[in-house]
């Protein structure tokens, strides 16, 4: 008989924009000790492997792995790294148990992008270096092991721009993206700015949420252009979090007397990295999608269903990746929002969550926090933002900036 | 042909890039120098630590359930996965668990006086609960595993919260020979 993967506990943080109290090991200690609580489990005895999502540049360490165990329970156990978005570990441990290897698997990922002061350098550094960062500004301060100092025989090799010090903020690249979705799908700015407006809406249901608002599309119209056509509330804020998961095999589940949401299908996805090649509509999603959606048995992905949350770290993220997942024709999402059928009485709740524009961009998190309000929502214990009969939900992740890369997780309601 | 260059190992015989020939663009090569910066919150229990540090007091947190003295301290148990319980003041001397003499500097050129590096078991925390320190006052012919050593501290007014307010150790007077 065919193995079943279950998600049997979930424990996060609280979300803000700097933690100054706690160290990064204790956000993660915190949020797996919540987890393995709602699970039942003793970390120590009955998880089997432990998984970590993280970036080391993120994190500010160099193989990062090897800081995790202490405070996930993982010490001299099966323990790995996946440097990725959070849902990515998903799929590792939905691989793990689906073999057979192991029975009980726990996922944790976290930001704490607060430790970080130069984020766009950082992202920079994700750009390729011959192709395309001498672009985004100069280089002025080369240095190798033991190198001389530079004579005016051998000078100091200067490329890119030669306005020192001068270095773009990666986050053009999205103001780049959004221009080209603009006018191909025929999107407006406003709608774009109705996702905000709609997001900060229900980060006021949300009590994990940090970023809520009442504000209008004026509000959002009327803020700064940063990367035009992308202005400053387009943009998700920053926040620190840790998220943890714990999976296991149907029949443990059972035993451990636990309401299990199914993890149904999966899929992820890759573009290529070269920026002036690649797609500019998230293939990356809709080919994640494709293949949760074939795993899962899902045909009609939108009358199948009930809940989504897609990556809104950009505003027009959201409506992008909607459409990528076949959940709105192209163009059509705006629409759909403008007409109320992203609400939580609509025909496709989205980010009911809040996402990222409410709740905080958490970085490897993000899939994870997606994840963890259809889970949340699935067991029904979403207070005042819970979607009526929500049974299947599907939790959508992008890497973020400059990546073209994605997941998609599809869950269903025990008994499907 | 290319001679064996002493230090590399024997089945990888080549001529190395020197700088000059990455310099005067002898070979493909692109450069970056990204801005890396972190602040990082340290949290609960290092942040006790180090302000012990500062007051020269060596802090330990223990873990009733596992009776473990925990150095470097920390709020949660890695063996129990319980919250840790005290904290309590350890001496300021322990023991060499090993060390190594360490001859060359991070980019492997030779150091022309050796540096002592190695771990320390504090006295009063649990075996092998301890420091990573450099060790001085003795000379690399006498230090040896299981030496008595004691922390020198910087003075009070040049102390920062930092685990370099312990500027190394110094074989503990009666314990310093083999
Ligand atoms: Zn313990």
């Amino acid at each position: 008989m065919s193995r079943r993967v279950c998600v049997i506990g979930i424990g996060h943080t609280d979300f803000n924009s700097i933690t100054p109290d706690v160290e990064w090991k204790e956000l993660m200690y915190e949020s797996c000790q919540k987890a393995y609580v709602d699970a039942g489990v003793d970390p120590r005895k009955d998880i089997d492997s432990f998984i970590t999502c993280a970036e080391d540049y993120l994190e500010g360490f160099s193989i990062f792995d090897e800081f995790v165990p202490d405070q996930i329970g993982a010490v001299l156990r099966p323990c790995c790294t996946v440097c990725g978005d959070g849902l990515y570990g998903l799929g590792t441990a939905y691989m793990q148990i689906k073999t057979g290897l192991m029975d009980v698997v726990s996922v944790e990922s976290h930001s704490k992008i607060s430790d970080l002061l130069t984020l766009g350098d950082i992202l920079l550094h994700a750009f390729d270096p011959v192709f395309e960062r001498p672009v985004t500004g100069p280089v002025e301060r080369p240095r190798y092991g033991g190198s001389p100092e530079y004579t005016k025989e051998d000078p100091k090799p200067l490329v890119g721009s030669t306005k020192e010090k001068q270095r773009v903020h990666p986050y053009f690249l999205a103001g780049m993206e959004m221009q080209d979705y603009l006018r191909t799908s025929g999107t407006t700015e406003e709608e774009c700015a109705e996702v905000v407006v709609k997001n900060k809406m229900n980060a006021f249901f949300n009590p994990l949420a940090d970023y809520e608002a009442k504000i209008s599309i004026d509000n959002v119209m009327g803020s700064e252009y940063l990367f035009s056509p992308l202005k400053r509330l387009d943009i998700s804020p920053n926040v620190d979090g840790a998220i943890t998961f714990v999976l296991a095999e149907e029949k443990t589940a059972k035993e451990l007397g636990v309401d299990p949401i199914y993890l149904s299908g999966f899929g992820w996805s890759s573009e290529t990295p070269w920026l002036s090649t690649r797609g500019m509509s998230a293939d990356y999603a809709t080919k994640s999608s494709q293949m949760a959606y074939k795993m899962a048995g899902i045909t009609n992905p939108r009358k199948q269903l009930d809940i989504v949350e897609v990556d809104d770290r950009f505003s027009y993220k959201e409506l992008q990746h909607l459409e990528a997942i076949g959940l709105a024709r192209p163009g059509e999402a705006g629409q759909m929002l403008m007409e109320g059928e992203l609400a939580k009485d609509g025909a496709i709740p989205t980010n009911m969550s809040g996402g990222s524009l409410g709740i905080g961009n958490c970085f490897e998190a993000t899939g994870m926090q997606k994840a963890l309000e259809i889970i949340t929502q699935l067991r029904g214990h979403a207070a005042k933002r819970q979607v009526a009969d929500a049974e299947v939900g599907l939790a959508q992740a992008w890497r973020g900036i400059p990546s073209g890369s994605g997941a998609v997780a599809v869950f269903e309601r025990g008994g499907a | 042909m290319a001679k064996k260059i002493e230090g590399s190992p024997g089945y990888a015989p080549g001529t190395r890039v020197s700088t000059k020939d990455i310099v005067q663009k002898k070979i493909s090569y692109s450069w970056w120098e990204p801005e890396v910066q972190y602040s990082w919150s340290m949290g609960q229990a290092m942040s006790k630590f180090i302000m012990g540090l500062k007051d020269g007091k060596i802090l330990g947190r223990t873990c009733i359930k596992c009776d473990r003295v925990l150095v470097p301290p920390r709020m949660f148990c890695e063996y129990c996965y319980g919250p840790t319980d005290n904290w309590i003041e350890l001496k300021d001397t322990g023991s060499i668990e090993t060390y190594s003499i360490s001859y060359l500097d991070s980019d492997a050129r030779r150091i022309k006086d050796p540096i002592l590096i190695g771990v320390i078991s504090i006295d009063g925390a649990s075996p092998q609960h301890g420091f990573m320190h450099y060790f001085g006052e003795m000379t690399k012919e006498e230090i040896h595993i299981g030496m008595k050593v004691k922390a020198v501290w910087k003075a009070p007014k040049d102390r920062e919260g930092a685990i370099t307010d312990i500027k190394y150790f110094k074989p503990l007077k009666g314990g310093g020979k083999k």
